[in-house]
């Protein structure tokens, strides 16, 4: 090819054509402002459905007041309801395993020795976290229990025990996700399930309109490259992918008190690569789908492995190897870390990037081949 | 004539699409500043043939060049100085008439954008509606602003892809006389059209069936070349008269014109002894006439169709 490079005036042609059709479409800017507010309600709430009465099962090694009013004070808590006392620990693991009960509670020999002489003892929570919907506000309930359950029980000598810092120490030991999942985890995810949805969708429509309408005969007619093309088409949906972050960062902390522990601004800058990664990918399948609806069915084919196996619906390290391979091949999965990571870890930019390397290769790898895909020529 | 004087000069050119051959060897030559029209029948390759002139389609064989540009390996160049209107509307629907023309001009990186623009909306006679959305236009205003917008890069050619399809006979006819003015500024035109009106307008004509090239020359030379004979007739039951006639040896058309029924052959003594019966019958006077060009196409298609189909 003679012009072989990138012109800025044909780039920024297309950018502004996007603009102004963006904003003559107001049924899809209304969607991509809609979709986020909807998914959170319906996700965030629906993961705010706070269980209570979970089945515990206790193994006690101290048969002390202390330990009978600390059993109690879970049972009136409300989230724990103590369904079996086992002997061993043995035992305890397998209910775990077996998922008949969601926690076990083990309080350790010398409990009450310890704790009257000021020892500060621990008693262990072992959780099945593997929903951590399930079991976040129990554990929260927990620490806050830890403070005031034996108040009752101290008084006179041992009234100086009383209060913080609390008289025994909670360990919670959260099994099979080590990742500590928490209920705050939903709501940074839906970012990226949101945003894999709405960039894929929109700019894999953006371009078969330009076939199913025959716009793409004029286009192809100008001097305009592919890449000039890409890259016009991508800008402006990059502008809209900020405005969902930021909408859902916004109700992430006003609706749902997600704490936001890392810098917001490394978010902002990681975010672009995982939005020009997705909006690769839409128009790399619009290059491929003959029309409109077939660029909505190839959306759809990404997204529910992006869902399901990325670590949004079910924790990563509990599906089996070949899911996990297939979702370390999805940038969602990438991003889902980066983001929890960054936002309730207090993530870096040295602990972010292992993160951000692969959706990196992965936008390049799309780049190749949607440019490979798009075709200049009508044949 | 010197080479030099070619703006397109292509030889050989054949395209297939999945096995099926759409273009098969056609040469053309279009001789700067000349409107040349490109007839045939719907499917016959004509817009193919023209994507492969302006380097939408890479052709499978054969070479050439137009404005000097190789077809096959200087797509770029060609398509910079060469305004393409494309069959149907090409435009944004969803862009206002000025947007679109802000849109090609930036595509072309044109200076004084604005000021081109205006002088563009001016002369299609826009500038009050600029602010209308294409897509709102009727069938000859979105002819004019998609003519607008392929010449506002000032191309050497025009390439149009049946301009006038579904536009009426006024529009049709400033159509044309935008054509013949860009045509005088030294702009050369190729016109792919159906209608025998616009076909008469044009300095040459390709005639294309069947993705082959069945003549070319000016209207005249075209109907002389096609030895094409016919005889008028009016009067008495024209009807029945024609379902007599189709059978006779020697007559290949019989068209009525209203009143008048054309009966063609290209064999002129065959065709005169096959009527002369006809002839001597009161109720009918018979005159000889002179063939269109619809006359000549017809009875090429017809010919092609049994040589290629």
């Amino acid at each position: 090819m003679s012009f072989p490079r990138f012109a800025w005036h044909r780039f920024w042609a297309m950018v502004v054509k996007e603009f102004i059709q963006m904003r003559r479409d107001r049924m899809t800017f209304a969607m991509m402002v809609a979709i986020p507010i909807i998914q959170l309600v319906l996700f965030g709430y629906a993961i705010n459905s706070d269980p209570k009465h979970l089945p515990t099962a206790v193994l006690s090694a101290d048969n002390s007041v202390f330990a009978r009013s600390f059993v109690r004070a879970l049972e009136n808590s409300e989230y724990f309801h103590v369904v079996k006392q086992v002997a061993n620990e043995h035992e305890a693991e397998e209910l775990l395993a077996e998922g008949d009960v969601q926690f076990v509670v083990n309080i350790p020999q010398n409990f009450a020795r310890d704790l009257m002489r000021g020892d500060n003892p621990a008693v262990l929570l072992q959780a099945d976290a593997t929903d951590p919907s399930a079991t976040g506000n129990a554990i929260a309930a927990l620490n806050a229990l830890a403070v005031t359950a034996l108040n009752r029980d101290l008084q006179g000598a041992l009234a100086a025990l009383q209060g913080k810092p609390a008289p025994f120490e909670v360990r919670i030991h959260r099994a099979y996700n080590p990742e500590g999942l928490t209920q705050y985890n939903i709501v940074p995810g839906l970012m990226g399930v949101i945003l894999t949805m709405t960039m894929i969708m929109m700019t894999g429509l953006a371009m078969t309109r330009e076939r199913e309408r025959g716009t793409m005969e004029n286009l192809l007619a100008t001097p305009v490259r592919p890449f000039e093309v890409m890259a016009g088409k991508i800008v402006p949906y990059i502008l809209v992918g900020y405005i969902q972050v930021t909408l859902i960062l916004i109700a992430a902390w006003a609706l749902f008190g997600v704490p936001m522990v890392g810098s917001v601004v490394l978010l902002y800058w990681v975010v672009l690569v995982f939005i020009a990664a997705n909006l690769a990918v839409g128009i790399t399948f619009s290059t491929v789908a003959r029309n409109q609806m077939q660029a909505m069915q190839m959306t759809f084919f990404f997204f529910l492995p992006s869902m399901l196996l990325s670590g949004f619906m079910f924790p990563f390290r509990g599906m089996p190897e070949w899911a996990q391979a297939i979702g370390s091949a999805l940038p969602l999965t990438h991003f889902l870390r980066m983001v929890r990571g960054i936002l309730l870890k207090g993530n870096g930019v040295m602990e972010t990037l292992p993160h951000l390397l692969p959706i990196g290769l992965f936008l390049l790898a799309v780049v190749a081949v949607g440019l490979k895909r798009y075709r200049k020529t009508l044949d | 004539m010197t080479d030099g004087d070619l703006v397109i000069d292509v030889k050989g050119l054949t395209k297939s699409f999945g096995g099926k051959v759409a273009v098969d060897g056609l040469d053309m030559q279009v001789k700067g500043g000349e409107i040349y029209g490109f007839l045939g029948p719907n499917g016959s390759g004509k817009t193919t043939s023209i994507r492969m002139l302006c380097g939408l389609l890479t052709p499978d064989e054969g070479s050439g060049t137009c404005l000097g540009f190789d077809v096959v390996r200087q797509t770029a160049e060609i398509k910079r100085q060469v305004g393409y209107m494309t069959q149907g509307f090409s435009l944004y629907a969803d862009l206002s008439i000025r947007e679109n023309l802000d849109f090609i001009a930036r595509m072309y990186g044109m200076d004084r954008r604005p000021e081109r623009v205006d002088e563009s909306l001016e002369r299609l006679g826009l500038s009050k509606r600029q602010k209308q959305l294409a897509g709102e236009l009727s069938g000859g205003w979105k002819q004019r602003l998609a003519l607008a917008a392929c010449m506002l890069h000032r191309p050497r050619l025009l390439l149009l892809d049946e301009p006038t399809a579904g536009v009426d006979p006024k529009a049709r006819r400033d159509f044309w006389d935008e054509i013949h003015r860009l045509a005088a500024e030294g702009i050369t035109v190729l016109v792919s059209t159906h209608y025998m009106d616009e076909a008469e307008r044009c300095h040459s004509l390709a005639y294309i069936a069947y993705g082959k090239l069945l003549t070319r020359g000016t209207v005249k030379e075209v109907v002389e070349g096609s030895g094409i004979v016919t005889w008028a007739v009016e009067g008495g039951d024209l009807y029945a008269l024609a379902a007599r006639l189709r059978s006779l040896p020697g007559v290949e058309q019989v068209v009525p014109f209203g009143n008048v029924l054309h009966v063609s052959g290209s064999d002129a003594a065959r065709l005169e002894a096959a009527l002369a019966p006809f002839r001597a019958e009161p109720a009918y006077r018979w005159t000889t006439a002179n063939p269109g060009l619809e006359d000549v196409f017809i009875q090429m298609m017809d010919r092609a169709k049994d040589s290629y189909s």
